[in-house]
């Protein structure tokens, strides 16, 4: 069963979501999950384009009341 | 009953944190009806912003370093040795030496350190300015460049955002100024699809550095460094060339951290408002020490301590807490030899820097002396 770990970086400007995450993913087990949640829209844009790049899974993107979550599987 | 405040870590944000709580303590102190004790890893305090200087002889070492046992009010127990253990439902620690330290209030400022080792061939093969040792061998590795491609290369997390901008303009005006700028190839990476995580910073860097021609690479997070044919590599499959490679190694927190229990990656788990370790209430974390998604900055960590100490003398002299910290964050930018500017905000005021001017950068240039009197908790 995979775990999941979240990162609530609502109002984080620096280093913000992104950056957030790719610290985070370091720190987890190949197969397990991160949930980052975020106010900045951008994130559901500029995290899949990362996702995609560096070969891990997107698992799922929701907007929820005034910030999205936005769950990440780590595949390497 | 003497109240015992613990500080693990004699850094900045250990140092502002008991220098505070010493001066709105004082007649507490005075009547040993509270102690304060210190617990570091080394008798002498750095400035660690100073270390940009270092590769490029600008600062004198002795500038950076003062006796931390001075920086520290004289009613201020202090001890360079190490906590191996933090023990959060005996509250008390333990340290490399053997002794145990009881406490009513700790306050964990462990830092955070570089984590070169976690990247195969980087420690062989790259130059860093983050510690002194790496910033004296860089200064070597400037002195011998004649020119080549250099690869400015930024790993997450690490402290101090606005380093990876300050080293590429400092480079940059270094091979000016040594007549080689002509040769040089200065390509920067960093790890998400801009020029730094503050998208009106990046926003401001990207025409600075199509202006002088350096380039970069986005979404570059390192996999592997090979020192014998001079090559970078990053999980998202870019490979570069360097004659030169100056990197921001990735970090991680103190070991104590996660020795303990108390985060993962020697990040303790803290609350962002109260800087309480998750599930404590008389445990807080100050500065990089913390899991909480902000800079890793010295002005973060002084603007926690002061939250901290308003907090813990409230508890101390009233029983209950002060206030909240609300985020703020304030770094100063080295734009050149030159010129600067600065940026803050916090949780809910966004970032907004100004355009860089002379001014500006001579007041960091003073910062650099003024920051003594900011640890002594006197600014």
């Amino acid at each position: 069963m995979a775990k999941l770990k979240t990162v609530d970086a609502r109002g984080a400007y620096c280093p913000g979501p992104l950056m957030e995450l790719i610290a985070a993913i370091k720190l987890i087990e190949i197969g397990d999950d991160i949930e980052v949640l975020s106010s900045d829209k951008g994130s559901a844009a500029d995290i899949p384009e990362w996702v995609a790049k560096v070969k891990h899974k997107m698992v799922g993107i929701k907007e929820v009341d005034d910030h999205w979550s936005i769950v990440v599987k780590k595949m390497k | 009953m003497t109240k015992q405040i613990v500080i693990v870590g004699g850094g900045l944000a250990g140092t502002i944190v008991a220098n505070g709580l010493a001066r709105q303590l004082s007649g507490q102190l005075r009547k040993n009806e509270v102690s304060i004790t210190v617990l570091g890893t080394t008798d002498q305090h750095m400035y660690q912003p100073g270390l940009l200087y270092v590769p490029f002889g600008r600062i004198r070492e002795q500038d950076l370093f003062r006796d931390q046992r001075k920086m520290l009010n004289s009613k201020i127990q202090f001890y360079v040795d190490p906590v191996k253990k933090i023990d959060p439902k005996k509250n008390q620690v333990t340290t490399e030496s053997g002794k145990t330290f009881g406490f009513d209030y700790c306050v964990v400022a462990t830092g955070s350190r570089l984590r070169h080792d976690t990247i195969p061939g980087m420690t062989e093969g790259a130059h860093w300015f983050y510690d002194l040792e790496g910033a004296r061998k860089m200064r070597e590795a400037l002195d011998e460049f004649e020119g080549g491609k250099v690869v400015v290369n930024i790993n997450a997390p690490h402290k101090c955002p606005v380093a990876p901008l300050e080293i590429v303009f400092m480079l940059r005006d270094y091979f000016d100024e040594k007549g080689i700028l002509d040769k040089c190839e200065i390509t920067y990476t960093y790890p998400i699809g801009r020029l730094h995580a503050l998208e009106p910073v990046a926003m401001w860097t990207k025409p600075e550095f199509d202006k002088y021609g350096i380039k970069y690479e986005t979404f570059f997070n390192t996999k592997s460094v090979d020192p014998k044919k001079k090559t970078i590599t990053s999980e998202e499959d870019v490979t570069l060339k360097y004659d030169l490679l100056v990197t921001v190694p990735p970090h991680s927190g103190a070991q104590v951290v996660t020795d303990s229990k108390l985060g993962d990656g020697g990040w303790a788990k803290t609350d962002k408002e109260t800087l309480l370790h998750v599930g404590s209430k008389n445990i807080f974390i100050c500065g990089d020490t913390t899991d909480i998604p902000i800079s890793k900055a010295g002005s973060t960590a002084h603007f926690e301590a002061d939250t901290i100490i308003d907090n813990i003398a409230s508890l101390v002299t009233e029983g209950r807490m002060a206030r909240k910290y609300d985020g703020k964050v304030f770094c100063f930018v080295e734009t050149g030899s030159n010129s600067g500017t600065y940026v803050w905000f916090n949780y809910k005021t966004p970032p907004n820097p100004g355009p860089p001017s002379q001014m500006i950068h001579w007041f960091k240039l003073s910062y650099n002396r003024l920051y003594w009197l900011s640890a002594r908790g006197l600014l």
